[in-house]
């Protein structure tokens, strides 16, 4: 069998692995856009930041292509899909057939139409590699940097980039920071931990014009800036699969195999949209484990197994200035706020079970929450006071704790 | 492969698991320099309750949520035991959004740390194991978990 991957992040390098576990000897090409060896996209601002390096960032081994029988095609974009005839072309003229194939084209920064953007000198998004490196290169310790989008992506910009400038602004349309994942109680303890390093958030704002290296704003602010970072939101490449004629939402519609609705052909990643059984909604659940198991799951998939990968759910790690939150799944129902001495740990359950979670500062086994959102474990069949104040497994049954902890098997 | 399996009807809730942990971890020879007048930060844990107590570390699940959703590539799966390369991490803590167990905790220095199964220190097998006085961790082949 030939296998063709699209991509070279999470969701390209889980399918390999995916293809791997069952068929040593499949022949795989991975095609990727970019040029260099696979490379953790969400550690860019970690990178300028000091905290990692090129090296050291790189996802897989150097020696991951090789020993996993991968023919590598840096560089090379894929312009065509034909599902009829099973093959593809790139932008330079290769052709390449295939048995099976996985779409794994990621996102794109979205940049808003606001008038006078083209004649900003120094505009970048943040998304790649090639973005970091060329906004560490216009970057100057006397750069006043402006960032549109104080979204996960904006903010981990400009903590990335904290001491390498002299002034950080950032402008979102809401009324608080990351307001995807915190609600309005919140948002205030991280936008108050941003300002104390210095960094100056404007919310509820837009950019009307850019004009003179300046921004003006929709509230009639203006801003000089010497560099414009822009980063929105993403939107899902779908475009090579919905011309070779995929359905699509927001983004690839693909079911618990990774499956598209084109024979032979998986979708994994940000490019896709999938179910958030936290909601029950379709969504693009654009986040790196998302990837990896959708990847891993279409691999296994292309070389002949059965396996889905069926509980996604949005969920978040991030932390700014050694302050750390990690949230996930989704904030309906009822609350319960255990938020004690500084740390917040907010609840939302529903039916039996838990919804949701908010926690700030001490995230200790935050894990065990994900797992009841997860698993949609009945919060009836654990001690759910005992695990609202303690996340642990003293909450759950003794057959539970006997079946992880002790390797005990009931009923085999 | 084997594995560190837990008996909680065993478990004294003496916490020496706790402490021949992190003197395996330390690097240490002596024992007290490794442990007196610090504060321990094992990759085992104790959780006691009205009489009921157990230990706690990674399980090294065949399908590891942690490894799989690594952000950075630390952590890896090698020969069925979970290893993290403290070189890679950053510190972003998907690893403890993941692990439905809380088996992975932050180091002083911010990076993660886990039990290795004692693969990666002087020790070679589990100190936990070595160090219980009642047998209520035990390191054996049981399948799969």
């Amino acid at each position: 069998m030939k296998h063709i991957i699209i991509g070279n992040s999470a969701a390209g390098i889980g399918c390999v692995e995916g293809i791997r576990r069952l068929h040593p000897d499949d022949e795989i090409y991975l095609l990727s856009d970019e040029k260099y060896h696979t490379y953790s996209r969400p550690l860019i601002s970690y990178l300028l930041e000091g905290k990692t390096d090129l090296e050291r960032m790189k996802y897989r081994s150097d020696d991951f292509y090789e020993k996993n029988k991968v023919t590598f095609m840096p560089g090379e974009r894929v312009v065509k899909i034909n599902p009829a005839t099973k093959k593809i072309t790139t932008e330079s003229g290769t052709r390449l057939s295939y048995d099976d194939l996985l779409c794994a084209t990621g996102s794109s920064p979205f940049i808003p139409t606001t008038p006078g953007y083209e004649s900003v000198q120094n505009a970048f998004t943040f998304s790649s590699l090639d973005d970091a490196l060329a906004l560490q290169e216009a970057l100057t310790e006397e750069s006043r940097v402006l960032i549109i989008g104080a979204g996960l992506i904006g903010l981990k910009c400009a903590e990335g980039i904290r001491d390498l400038c002299r002034k950080i602004t950032v402008v979102d349309l809401a009324n608080r920071v990351l307001s995807s994942i915190l609600d309005e109680q919140t948002a205030p303890i991280i936008q108050k931990k941003l300002e104390e390093n210095g960094i100056r958030f404007l919310p509820e704002d837009c950019v009307a014009s850019y004009k003179n290296g300046e921004a003006h704003m929709k509230s009639g602010k203006v801003i000089p800036f010497d560099i414009l970072v822009t980063c929105v939101g993403v939107r899902p490449n779908t475009e090579l699969l919905k011309t070779a004629g995929a359905k699509t939402g927001k983004g690839i519609q693909i079911d618990d195999h990774s499956r598209t609705s084109l024979p032979n052909i998986y979708a994994a990643g940000d490019c896709t949209e999938c179910l958030d059984i936290s909601s029950g909604q379709q969504k693009v659940l654009a986040l790196l484990p998302n990837a990896y198991k959708q990847g891993e799951t279409a691999g296994i998939n292309m070389a002949g197994g059965d396996h889905s990968f069926k509980d996604s759910i949005p969920m978040n790690a991030i932390g700014f200035f050694g302050l750390h939150m990690i949230t996930a799944g989704t904030y309906e129902g009822s609350v319960l706020d255990k938020s004690e001495n500084g740390n917040i740990k907010k609840l939302f359950y529903q039916d039996d079970l838990l919804k949701g979670f908010i926690m700030i500062g001490d995230v200790d086994k935050a894990g065990i929450y994900t797992a009841l959102i997860r698993e949609q474990i009945p919060l009836s069949s654990i001690d759910f006071d005992l695990i609202a104040q303690t996340p642990g497994l003293m909450a759950f049954s003794k057959k539970y704790r006997d079946e992880t902890l002790g390797g005990v098997r009931y009923g085999y | 492969m084997k594995r560190v399996y837990v008996n909680e009807k065993w478990c004294l809730a003496c916490h020496l698991c706790e402490y021949y942990c992190a003197f395996a971890n330390s690097g240490e020879k002596s024992m007290v320099k490794a442990l007196k007048n610090l504060k321990i930060n094992p990759r085992i844990h104790i959780e006691e309750k009205n009489g009921i107590s157990f230990a706690v570390s990674c399980r090294h699940c065949e399908e590891p949520l942690c490894v799989k959703g690594c952000i950075s590539g630390a952590l890896s799966q090698k020969d069925g035991v979970i290893l993290i390369d403290q070189n890679k991490c950053v510190g972003c803590y998907t690893c403890v959004l993941s692990c439905p167990y809380g088996a992975i905790s932050p180091t002083e220095t911010g990076v993660m740390q886990k039990c290795e199964l004692c693969t990666t220190n002087a020790s070679g097998t589990p100190a936990c194991v070595k160090g219980c006085p009642n047998g209520a961790i035990v390191f054996e082949e049981r399948g799969t978990v």
